[in-house]
């Protein structure tokens, strides 16, 4: 076998020829979908302008276009797919159960019962207007994602422990109960209100600026990078409990750490880009049927993946239906549920 | 837990006499304020009075629609559990839920839909479209309809299948309007026309399902272990796809897409008998009952005198009690 081997006392990597091409494949895909996503929109900008553009040497009116509204978009585009399409791949490797997703534990349904009460509380019924900025939306949005992860967190924990079958479940309730919130305050606010929320909770990357870019690429990368970090733990953690401890893993400690560090992801995703589903469960499957199961390719294939998926998603949303602008949550999963769906039935096994 | 076939009997027994009792509070309670003698003078001495109009007309219909729906949830919930193997599935895993809110959507978008019965069905109709499209896609190649390809293949088309309604409500605000509730889950308003037309299929699910429990103890052997058994494991599957479109389909066409019960009860049950299906059924039927009409009942108070979804107050009254039990539970598996 041609493996290459990486290793030293933080990190841990076995590539083989494969995984290598693959991910040089994805990254190549991600690259030139980004590229076209820049030029597509009211005005087409030719690939090559757009290259002059990022080289710093376009002209104006394109250099607008391209900084002002559609590299920002992008960008958080991008950065909510890696996000949460790593922190799936996590959770689906703590949990060793195929349906774990950001969803599941809580944060998104959390974040979107915040959204909604961030709209009830600050909108004028007479005037159907908000009272404050909607710039501060992300913020309640953050916001209800860590007290909902600080709630989840809280009740799985017990006897100094946080087994992951019992976070699961205990994030399956506390999801209910934040969708029964939601959708409580979506029947009993007017229905402009409802509309809105929706918007929110189907995930969308709608008036994104330098700003939001900014603070997300920050948390995205400080976490990843953690991420990175903390991964080779988590192939040992596949064996089990006892296999992992018996090896010579702290799993209480590490699991801890690597469930913060998925649930940072998701809060930072969810806040400026919306409860963009599916991409945090199936990317991670997507890239498991191309690389098999070693995390070190795992995660970031599947966050490559899942930028690609959120890119084309929002591509889509703004472009194919112009002058109506559908949010990029609603094509996730028709991109991405074929091709997995064919994946399946390919590979057969495992 | 309990293991002696006697205090078994004895806690179904007592499920039984209190999901009596809940049936007829939930015909008594709520806004109307309604006596038992009201209630026996319906039957026997019928006067058209306001309050035996009530009962006769909203209260009764509601009570047996609450019971039937929750029951047969539940039962599709365990069901779809014993197909995956997996703890976190419900019957809107298979996208019944996706499927039916899907076509109802459509149908609402694109021909102004609007009556009872033409709902009713084309619910189900979606729900046993898409839950046939993914069995079928899952039992494609070699190896069959094993528990992961059902999972995965599910959750993709529903998440396929409910994004675009989301597209649809997102770009149609009005259709929005009129399918919030409905896609609550709700049990109020619904008449028992609507419920006698599924009834009958629902009824001889039931029956089927009550005859399945050992066949689904020898099934969760293992799928090998149970064909060297003797067990026909692909007829097993397919009658068990079959009645979760007829009890969740069903459900959901008369109540619209209710969460969790399928998820929950089961969990509740798990602990009392823990994977014995031949009482697991028959209690995680009354369970469900139990749980939805207690629900039905809540959210008759919570904006009084208007109604909330009893989807809405199953997830908040089901989930803190589930959480309290996955926290105490260090067994559920």
């Amino acid at each position: 076998m041609n493996m290459i081997k990486v290793r030293n006392r933080f990190f841990s990597y076995l590539l083989n020829k494969r995984s290598l091409i693959v991910l040089l494949i994805t990254f190549i895909l991600l690259f030139s979908t980004f590229l076209i996503s820049l030029t597509l929109g009211d005005r087409y900008i030719s690939i090559p302008k757009v290259l002059s553009v990022l080289l710093g040497e376009g002209r104006k009116i394109d250099e607008l276009f391209i900084q002002a509204f559609r590299m920002p978009r992008i960008v958080i585009a991008m950065l909510a797919g890696l996000s949460l399409a790593i922190a799936g791949a996590i959770l689906q490797g703590l949990v060793r159960n195929p349906l774990a997703s950001p969803d599941i534990l809580g944060i998104t349904g959390g974040a979107g019962a915040a959204v909604v009460l961030f709209l009830a509380i600050f909108s004028d019924d007479r005037t159907n207007q908000l009272t404050v900025s909607i710039k501060w939306l992300p913020l309640a949005a953050f916001i209800g994602a860590i007290v909902s992860l600080i709630f989840v967190y809280g009740l799985a924990y017990k006897n100094g422990e946080l087994r992951p079958l019992r976070l699961v479940l205990v994030g399956v309730g506390f999801s209910a109960l934040a969708q029964a919130i939601t959708s409580f305050f979506m029947i009993v606010g007017p229905i402009f209100r409802a509309s809105e929320a929706n918007m929110w909770l189907t995930g969308s990357v709608y008036g994104a600026n330098w700003e939001q870019v900014k603070i997300l690429l920050l948390w995205t990368i400080v976490f990843i990078l953690l991420a990175l970090l903390f991964i080779r733990n988590l192939n040992t953690q596949q064996l089990g409990d006892d296999v992992s401890t018996s090896l010579g893993v702290q799993v209480e400690k590490n699991r801890l750490i690597l469930l913060f560090i998925s649930t940072a992801l998701v809060a930072g995703a969810v806040s400026f880009a919306g409860a963009i589903g599916f991409v945090g469960l199936i990317a991670p499957h997507i890239a498991r049927k191309l690389v098999g199961a070693s995390y070190g390719v795992l995660i970031p294939l599947s966050g490559m993946i899942g930028a690609v998926m959120v890119l084309i998603a929002d591509t889509i949303g703004r472009t194919v239906f112009l002058p109506i602008q559908i949010p990029a949550g609603v094509f996730t999963a028709v991109i991405g549920a074929p091709y997995f769906i064919y994946l399946l039935f390919k590979t057969g096994k495992r | 837990m309990l293991i002696h076939f006697k205090s078994r009997l004895i806690v179904l027994i007592a499920c039984i006499l209190l999901l009596v009792v809940c049936f007829f509070s939930s015909i008594l309670l709520g806004y109307t304020d309604t006596s038992f003698t009201n209630l026996i003078h319906t039957f026997t001495n019928f006067n058209g009075s306001n309050e035996q109009l009530i009962i006769q007309n909203v209260r009764i219909p509601r009570a047996i629609i609450a019971s039937v729906v929750g029951a047969s949830l539940a039962i599709a919930g365990l069901f779809m559990q014993v197909l995956t193997k997996n703890p976190l599935a419900s019957p809107s895993v298979l996208g019944i839920n996706a499927g039916a809110s899907m076509l109802i959507v459509l149908s609402i978008t694109f021909f102004n839909l609007q009556s009872v019965s033409a709902t009713i069905w084309l619910s189900f109709i979606g729900a046993a479209l898409s839950s046939l499209f993914v069995f079928g896609l899952s039992s494609l190649g070699k190896d069959g309809a094993t528990p992961l390809k059902i999972t995965l293949a599910g959750v993709s088309i529903a998440a396929m299948f409910s994004s675009i309604t989301q597209g649809l409500l997102v770009t149609n605000e009005v259709a929005l309007e009129q399918v919030l509730f409905w896609l609550a889950g709700s049990v109020q308003g619904r008449s028992l026309d609507s419920l006698v037309m599924v009834l009958p299929y629902i009824i001889v699910a039931w029956v089927i399902s009550l005859a399945l429990g050992s066949k689904i103890n020898t099934f969760m052997l293992g799928e090998d272990l149970s064909k060297a058994l003797g067990q026909n494991t692909a007829m097993l599957k397919i009658t068990l796809v079959v009645l979760v479109i007829v009890l969740a389909g069903g459900a959901v066409s008369v109540a619209g897409p209710i969460g969790l019960v399928g998820i929950i009860v089961p969990q509740i049950v798990r602990m009392i008998v823990k994977n014995d299906y031949r009482w697991m059924i028959p209690f995680t039927g009354v369970v469900g009952a139990i749980l939805l009409l207690l629900a039905d009942i809540a959210s008759r108070y919570v904006l009084m005198p208007e109604e909330t979804p009893v989807g809405i107050t199953t997830a908040v009254i089901g989930a803190p009690f589930f959480i309290y039990l996955a926290r105490k539970g260090g067994t559920i598996k």
